[in-house]
């Protein structure tokens, strides 16, 4: 019996640690065109962050608030970091790991910025942090080029749920 | 059309010339008002006010002091962005290949040196004699300058010709296409554009976007 309770135990804590330590998946631009083209009626708000980026990293909590708030509702944050690719795993991972964020965090690989920035927002001039939030289904669309905080992301997000 | 009388084939050109002509003249207008609704900063031929900052390297510098030289390259970067450390390097290069065909590189910070402890004027010093720059690089504390010019990031490239001390921007963007790896790129954008210039010819690619740091604002 007591070694089964040590198993159990062990077991819990593996799958606990597992649970923390997201996964952070280096994606390339389609994995970005695939995201704008859902169709579903699912609210998707999607940051342009990096690790050493002093305003990207204040507003992180705030969407990570959001995205715990809405958990029952359809709402998705993805955060993208901008990070350079080669530091996925001696900086990105551990911030994520450190911070125990909960929204999905992917690391862009695309270094020709020019060939994508429009693709996201024309309105965009490619300083981070940057957020879209958009529904396919209901057809709405908004971008921020600047940092937003608790109470702006509610009010833009009243628009979508 | 072998059967149709010559009036109504010419009533059909007249038409259709006059359909294309209103079409490309909507779209013409339009297109102008789009840019005129999204330009913030110099456009790309609009021509550069006159500026002067405090030099990191000792005293100040004016754009007119480049007066005698054929363009300069004016690069918004600063200390401790790792887009603007990553191309750190190729900018040194820039100055060293331009600068000996008087198309110099002067360099402008624009950060809010108050918000970021980086950015102060002493440690841009300690930045231009670390890394041997050639060129200058000025605090641009009211942050004038950088509205002036439309920079939103770093590095963020304006391209300037000069005809007869009249400074022309001439091309805004990134340097080149790969922020990640020199190794990598493909696509010079900054050198394609001097070239053009040096050899009295239009610039190609005239405007590029690139990730960046967002240039630290003072509060309003």
């Amino acid at each position: 019996m007591k070694v089964q309770g040590w198993i159990v135990g062990i077991l819990l804590v593996g799958v606990q640690m597992v649970g923390r330590a997201q996964q952070v998946p280096l994606v390339k631009w389609a994995a970005m065109d695939s995201l704008f083209a859902q169709k579903s009626d699912t609210t998707y708000i999607v940051n342009f962050w990096a690790t050493w980026c002093k305003p990207c990293v204040t507003e992180l909590p705030y969407f990570e608030q959001t995205q715990q708030k809405y958990l029952n509702q359809k709402l998705k944050v993805i955060l993208i970091s901008m990070d350079f690719a080669r530091e996925l795993t001696t900086r990105v991972v551990p911030f994520v790991t450190e911070r125990k964020l909960t929204s999905q965090v992917w690391l862009l690989n695309e270094p020709d910025a020019n060939s994508w920035i429009e693709k996201v927002s024309k309105e965009w001039s490619g300083a981070i942090p940057a957020t879209l939030i958009f529904n396919n289904a209901k057809g709405k669309k908004v971008f921020f080029e600047q940092k937003l905080d608790a109470l702006r992301l509610e009010k833009e997000l009243s628009d979508f749920l | 059309m072998a059967n149709i009388p010559t009036t109504m084939k010419n009533k059909f050109w007249a038409t259709l010339f006059a359909a294309l002509t209103v079409s490309i003249a909507t779209t013409l207008l339009f297109q102008q008002q789009r840019a005129q609704a999204s330009s913030v900063g110099y456009p790309i031929g609009g021509s550069v006010a006159e500026f002067k900052l405090q030099n990191a390297k000792g005293g100040t510098v004016s754009l007119s002091d480049y007066k005698d030289k054929k363009g300069v390259i004016v690069v918004f970067t600063c200390n401790h962005c790792p887009f603007a450390k990553a191309y750190e390097e190729r900018i040194i290069a820039l100055d060293k290949k331009y600068a000996a065909l008087n198309f110099p590189v002067v360099a402008i910070n624009s950060n809010d040196a108050s918000d970021y402890e980086d950015e102060s004027m002493e440690n841009m010093k300690k930045r231009a004699t670390e890394k041997g720059y050639t060129f200058p690089y000025l605090q641009d504390a009211t942050q004038a300058v950088a509205k002036a010019f439309g920079a939103t990031r770093t590095p963020h490239v304006f391209v300037l010709r000069n005809e007869n001390a009249k400074f022309t921007v001439q091309y805004i963007g990134t340097i080149d296409d790969n922020y990640q790896d020199p190794a990598g790129v493909t696509k010079r954008y900054v050198e394609d554009a001097v070239n053009n210039i040096l050899a009295g010819k239009p610039v190609v690619v005239t405007q590029t976007k690139a990730v960046g740091c967002a240039i630290g604002w003072k509060d309003a």
